[in-house]
């Protein structure tokens, strides 16, 4: 039996024309909800330190989905609100959810040791892992993603609070930026987007 | 001592008369409730939340609170504009007649400073609320934990 030489340069060709269109699909084409930024912001690079106090780059979080938020633990309303809405959409995922971590960097180093974000972060989801740094380390992840930090001027009692970006960036697992989302955007847009993510795998 | 005890009397009367015409104002026509408080780990300043319902025919103004509970309480609004977080100092929030105000997460709320001890979560804690005219509402706040979302679940 002899196969039309078409049809067998067709076989041969299927396997190849599948393969660039799941990498196109998986590079560009997923159905987000949020603001698409795949692209557009460069992929996670970093070099600070953990809630552990361990020196942790970019690299150390590969594999997992995840969620970048600017902030500092003595803001008492609008990060925790964050925290705890990042919690509940993860809680909404299930078990892949725990292939998602919460990146808290702070923009308040002078307050925020690895020990106060530890319990910090910790007292919202043990998926979360706290961030500081040297002012400069943060500062140049911050205007990596073109995101901005202001601390205002202190009280009589030396108290004061940080004026930063509310944005959440969403990074896939081969540490790309994807999706952008806000404290007002949805939830079941984040978890929506998040899924996809999640069962998109770890290619690359 | 006997000269000085009509006068200590009239002193108590006039007190207790002047906090009862205290109760007598705003606060009679306010009642509150979802009254919670986010409670964070260690020292770290958390924030209280309540609906405010005004029965009154005249506005309210809430201008701040205490509690024995923290050092110090403070009247702020949390706000998005161009996509940064700020947080602001409030002199005076208003209750419209026969209306509601609200304290939520994003928006007003009290933020607690220098807790004398640590709050766990499910307790109640004691803030009295002022109000511009002197008088005063003490309301039960919850203590809910870090991720909670409202006064209950």
């Amino acid at each position: 039996m002899k196969f039309p030489r078409l049809l067998r340069l067709a076989l041969l060709l299927l396997p190849l024309a599948g393969a660039l269109l799941l990498s196109a699909c998986h590079r560009d084409t997923l159905p987000f909800k949020l603001t698409d930024i795949s692209g557009h912001m460069p992929d996670l690079a970093f070099q600070l330190t953990d809630d552990h106090g361990k020196a942790v780059s970019a690299a150390d979080y590969r594999g997992k989905v995840l969620l970048l938020y600017f902030g500092y633990t003595h803001c008492p309303d609008v990060c925790p609100l964050t925290l705890a809405q990042l919690h509940v959409a993860l809680q909404k995922l299930g078990q892949p959810g725990d292939d998602v971590r919460i990146l808290f960097v702070s923009v308040d180093p002078a307050r925020d040791t690895p020990a106060v974000l530890h319990a910090y972060v910790n007292a919202f989801d043990k998926r979360a892992v706290g961030l500081t740094g040297s002012p400069r380390a943060i500062e140049a992840l911050s205007k990596r993603y073109r995101s901005a930090f202001t601390r205002e001027p202190s009280g009589k009692d030396g108290n004061y609070e940080v004026t930063h970006s509310s944005a959440i960036y969403v990074f896939d697992r081969d540490g790309r930026a994807r999706v952008l989302s806000t404290p007002g955007t949805p939830q079941a847009d984040l978890v929506h987007d998040l899924q996809l993510l999640l069962t998109s795998g770890a290619s690359a | 001592m006997n000269r000085t005890a009509p006068f200590l009397i009239a002193g108590l009367l006039a007190g207790l008369l002047g906090s009862n015409l205290a109760h007598a104002a705003g606060a009679t026509h306010v009642t509150a409730s979802h009254a919670w408080i986010r409670v964070l780990p260690g020292a770290l300043p958390a924030g209280a939340y309540v609906v405010l319902r005004n029965d009154g025919g005249a506005p309210v103004a809430l201008t701040g609170a205490s509690s024995p509970a923290y050092g110090m309480a403070m009247l702020h609004q949390s706000s998005g504009a161009g996509g940064m977080s700020r947080m602001t100092m409030v002199d005076a929030l208003t209750i419209p007649a026969h209306g509601t105000q609200t304290l939520a997460p994003g928006g007003y709320h009290l933020m607690l400073m220098d807790a004398k001890r640590p709050v766990q979560p499910g307790e109640r804690v004691r803030i009295t609320l002022q109000f511009r005219d002197g008088s005063t509402l003490p309301v039960d706040f919850i203590a809910r934990p870090a991720n909670a979302l409202g006064d209950q679940g």
